[in-house]
């Protein structure tokens, strides 16, 4: 008999979407409500079976070795559930205005979404390179429809074009990869490929192939320089709703790969893919702040933004090994800066495009920078929020973003690398101009229109709550940090 | 000594803070009144409780006192570690000082949004207490850039018409010189294993090492204090943020710099401190005499006094790098006596330009017909603002010049020449704004000081000459720390190993 037991949040999210799917045909527009709260009564479900399993901090494997769960599995996908939920809230008076919850196909929008974070979490629990590329090809085909949801409008269809284009031939880079990787260890399970990588007859030209097709697949799902094209076109493009879908939780399932892949699967070669990741960084930091500073348009900005935000975060994987020497604690507090990192930002962009979709209504999309132009005297308390949301990506202290940008210069300066952790700070500096753009048009710039904030009480308690948590996450960042670091240090140890 | 004997430093630091928080959320613009008296009633308690630090301060005591210590950051080993020494004392109870000063100027200027002007005005206060106060790199990192949030909305929201390109400069300029200090606080961090500023005191480094560091952290002060020739920002700073901003701008903000390297600079990198010592006293003497000369020819009275602030603190940059008792207590001096007098400066202007809207010097004269009371204020902190005896502005520069002649002859002779030009542009100003013959219509109709203005002038009048006359309590409170501190810088670290 099989142990299903590390698969159960999995397997209660198939069930619960399929019944949401089931029982979304029978209800009527105005009774869509129903759908929202089954979904996310779903979610909190599936966040109390896996924190059932959070106690254990072991790795338990299943469906012979090839998923398993462990603390940074955990705690990854107690994240993206957060996301997810966070988003549908934002997004449900937005969706429901645009039509996208009506219609023979309003339910789909849940059962989509749903259907992406479930291939989130077979990518963020899978330990074979199919089962990893399976869960990524699912939650990629969710995220292709949703930002199609809105057929006849023209922006949404060319983003899905774009989007999924080239998310195919990201895919294909993958696999290939892949291909690569099981033609040079024989195996598709990483523990058997970290083993006969490490070993001497390995061969290690094909790997360093293997490698160079996987980061350019990992960099296109990041949306790290040169491989950032996408990034731009579909974040604007999408119903807002959607961008915070793709934007948000995938990151978190993104860095579950990078890591399962580069690090759990191929450490032995972490010189030969760190050089690689140094390169897509330092790229990334230059290409999304300089770009993002002429931008008009907030999603567009958000989105250069949120390249030049992956960069930092790989600051911290090319830090885990230096000068060829391996220390497991050094590695460990490199990883968690990242994952920590990641987190940050997946909190402060749900915060911020949140904002957005408080602000947009019926037949108004507030995705212009000016579009926020005094909006510290149509709604003080808002504006506030948004001022701590732009001040923590910029990265100012005392918000959660200094502590992200700070926990990844740590591990950058630990392994001595001081160049990069000087190109890092000035890029940011460079950063911080178009987010205190946004805060001086929030704040000094006189109201353009006076229409009253329309928002339900539920969206306004999470939106606030999101922000006080980047105030919060910065005066008492410690636990967080710590939760990061047991479960990579727990992860790698297993 | 590391015991939590005392919680006097954080209620400085928190007591302001929650009262900004506090006005901020109950504050709107119907009940303006009502928000007045709170931060009033905030900004006098916060001022309270920095008193019982003077008088529970050892003068004789080495090292730190009200030390506060718990853990916040262990992984990191990042503590929430305050403490005062004779250094430190009175930039804390000088911030608090000012905060009432600023709030009663704000008084009934400031119209639209009045509580989050005095919100922000009480949390930058509390805000740059704990830069003062923080003893963990770390934490004094927080508070330092920390501050610049509210100073940005200060000058962006209730600024003058150039509001918004003054702001965002202050933020970058000040943004690229801390990020490069928070490069250099890792690094240290990961020599030594400990955040805390007193460890790394102890540190040995290599020259090399030191340099970086002193580079470093060089980026982050000078822009701050602010030295030639990344000074561009303060000028326009000072003219477009609101009297109040001005006020805490020149009063506090720029000691945090001087602050720093005293803390930092010195005491890490001693070698290299000796090393670019030269460096900096020439940036110093440059600052003195050329931004001096600047002031002369300014047309408005705002930068001028902007100018002015970049060359008195030219004065306590050359002060920190002559090693000397004399010199360094001297740069410490006029750091305080620089608060009262500029903030006071400050303030006048503010007077004045409420009445006219007006900062250009030519659109006065003959003030003193009108406007007596203010006159003679006006008269007394320009002669303290040129270092007259008997002001707290002559303590200062007279004992950083006694120190310069110590070291070097011929700096103190370039030190004590460049007092002319603080005469020079101080009095001359004074003498187009306040006599003279009327010539405008308006200054004939101008209004002589309201109870409110000659109470917050008087105050820091008797503070100015109290400091000039009797400047014992705060060079007694100094003595042991400096002491300390130079015989510090003195020994190499690169032999330490």
């Amino acid at each position: 008999m099989m142990n299903f037991t590390p698969a159960y949040p999995e397997i209660f999210l198939l069930l619960a979407i399929a019944a949401i799917l089931l029982i979304d045909m029978f209800l009527s527009d105005s009774k869509r409500v129903v759908t929202h709260y089954l979904s996310l009564f779903a979610l909190v479900v599936t966040a109390l079976l896996t924190m059932s399993d959070l106690g254990s901090g072991t790795s338990e494997y299943t469906f012979n070795n090839m998923f398993l769960s462990d603390p940074m599995s955990n705690m990854l996908k107690l994240f993206s559930y957060l996301a997810v939920a966070m988003t549908l809230v934002y997004s449900r008076q937005y969706s429901t205005d645009r039509g996208i919850l009506g219609g023979e196909l309003g339910g789909e929008f849940y059962v989509l979404a749903l259907f992406s974070l479930l291939g989130q979490m077979v990518m963020i629990s899978g330990n074979n390179v199919l089962i990893i590329y399976l869960g990524l090809e699912l939650m990629s085909l969710a995220l292709y429809a949703l930002v199609a949801l809105r057929r006849n409008n023209v922006g949404s269809t060319e983003a899905a074009m774009k989007y999924f284009v080239l998310g195919a031939l990201a895919s294909g880079f993958l696999l290939y990869g892949i291909s690569m990787l099981y033609g040079a260890t024989g195996t598709l399970d990483l523990s058997e490929i970290a083993r006969i990588s490490s070993s001497v007859t390995a061969n290690k030209t094909i790997l360093v192939f293997a490698i160079v097709f996987i980061v350019s697949g990992l960099a296109f799902k990041l949306g790290a320089a040169p491989f950032h094209m996408w990034v731009p076109d579909v974040y604007q493009g999408s119903p807002t709703a959607v961008t915070l879908l793709l934007g948000a939780a995938p990151k978190l399932a993104a860095f579950a790969i990078c890591f399962r892949l580069l690090v759990e699967g191929l450490f032995t070669l972490a010189v030969d893919w760190q050089q690689m990741l140094i390169v897509l960084s330092v790229l990334s930091m230059a290409v999304g702040n300089i770009v993002a500073l002429a931008q008009t348009n907030l999603k567009r900005m958000l989105a250069y933004s949120t390249i030049s935000h992956m960069g930092f975060m790989l600051l911290g994987f090319v830090s885990g090994v230096s000068n060829g020497h391996v220390d497991l604690n050094v590695a460990a507090s490199a990883y968690a800066s990242s994952m920590f990192y990641v987190i940050t930002y997946v909190i402060t962009t749900l915060g911020t495009f949140g904002m957005i979709l408080l602000l947009s209504r019926n037949g108004f999309e507030a995705e212009q920078i000016d579009d926020l132009k005094g909006l510290s005297k149509r709604s003080p308390w808002f504006a506030l929020v948004m001022l701590m949301l732009m001040f923590s990506l910029a990265g100012i202290p005392p918000l959660m973003g200094f502590y992200a940008k700070f926990s990844v210069l740590q591990a950058v300066l630990g392994t001595g690398q001081v160049w990069l952790a000087v190109v890092a700070v000035l890029f940011s500096l460079i950063g911080a101009f178009y987010y205190l753009r946004v805060v001086k048009v929030m704040w000094f710039d006189e109201p353009a229109d006076d229409n009253k904030i329309v928002a339900g009480a539920e969206m306004r308690l999470v939106l606030s709550l999101n922000g006080l948590a980047v105030i919060a996450l910065g005066v008492v960042p410690e636990s967080l940090m710590n939760a990061c670091l047991v479960a990579i240090t727990k992860t790698l140890a297993s | 000594m590391m015991q939590s004997t005392s919680i006097l430093l954080s209620l400085a630091i928190w007591l302001p803070i929650a009262f900004g928080i506090f006005v901020i959320a109950v504050g709107n613009d119907e009940n303006p009144g009502l928000v007045r008296i709170i931060s009033l009633i905030g900004a006098v308690a916060s001022f309270l409780v920095t008193l019982p630090l003077s008088t529970g301060f050892d003068n004789a005591a080495h090292g730190m006192q009200f030390v506060e210590h718990a853990s916040w950051i262990a992984r990191f080993n990042v503590n929430y570690f305050l403490g005062i020494d004779g250094i430190s004392l009175w930039l804390v109870i000088l911030t608090a000082f000012i905060s009432i000063i600023v709030v009663v100027a704000g008084w009934v200027v400031i119209e639209k949004r009045v509580a989050q002007y005095m919100g922000s005005f009480l949390i930058l206060s509390g805000l740059m207490i704990g830069v003062f106060c923080a003893l963990d790199g770390l934490l004094f990192y927080v508070f330092f850039e920390a501050t610049l949030i509210p100073m940005y909305i200060i000058i962006g929201i209730w600024g003058g018409a150039n509001r918004v390109y003054a702001s965002f400069k202050f933020f970058l300029y000040t943004l690229m010189g801390s990020l490069l200090t928070l490069v250099a606080i890792i690094y240290l961090y990961s020599l030594s294993k400990s955040f805390s500023i007193l460890d790394w005191h102890q540190l040995p480094l290599t020259l090399h090492q030191q340099i970086l560091i002193f580079l470093a952290f060089l980026a982050a002060f000078a822009v701050k204090v602010p030295m030639w020739p990344v000074h561009t920002w303060l000028p326009d700073a000072h003219v477009e943020a609101p009297t109040g901003g001005s006020v805490v701008l020149a009063a506090i903000m720029l000691k945090l710099g001087a602050y720093g390297f005293l803390r930092f600079s010195l005491p890490i990198a001693p070698d290299a401190s000796h090393y670019l010592s030269g460096f900096i006293i020439t940036l110093s003497l440059i600052a003195v005499i050329y931004i001096g000369l600047v002031a002369l020819v300014q047309t408005d009275m705002k930068k001028l006094v902007a100018y002015s602030s970049i060359a008195h603190m030219g004065f306590v940059t050359l002060g920190f790098f002559m090693f000397n008792d004399m010199s360094v207590q001297g740069g410490l001096v006029q750091m305080i006596s620089h608060g009262f007098v500029s903030g006071a400066m400050f303030l006048c202007i503010g007077v004045l330009y409420d009445r006219v809207h007006s900062r250009q010097i030519v659109d006065y004269g003959g003030v003193v017909n009108t406007m007596p009371k203010f006159a003679a204020f006006f008269v007394l902190f320009s002669m303290a603002n040129c270092g007259l005896p008997a002001t707290s502005g002559f303590v200062g520069e007279f004992m950083v010049i006694i120190g310069a002649v110590k070291f070097n002859f011929w700096i103190g002779l370039l030190a004590a020449t460049a007092l002319i030009f603080g005469a020079a542009y101080s009095l001359w100003m004074v003498k187009r704004v306040v006599f003279g013959a009327v010539v405008h219509q308006h200054v004939k109709e101008l209004v002589d000081l309201s109870s409110r203005e000659f109470l917050m002038l008087a105050v820091l009048a008797i503070a100015v000459l109290a400091m000039g006359l009797y400047p014992e309590p705060f060079t007694a409170a100094m003595q042991t720390s400096v002491t300390d501190l130079l015989a510090h810088v003195a020994k190499t670290k690169i032999n330490a190993f």
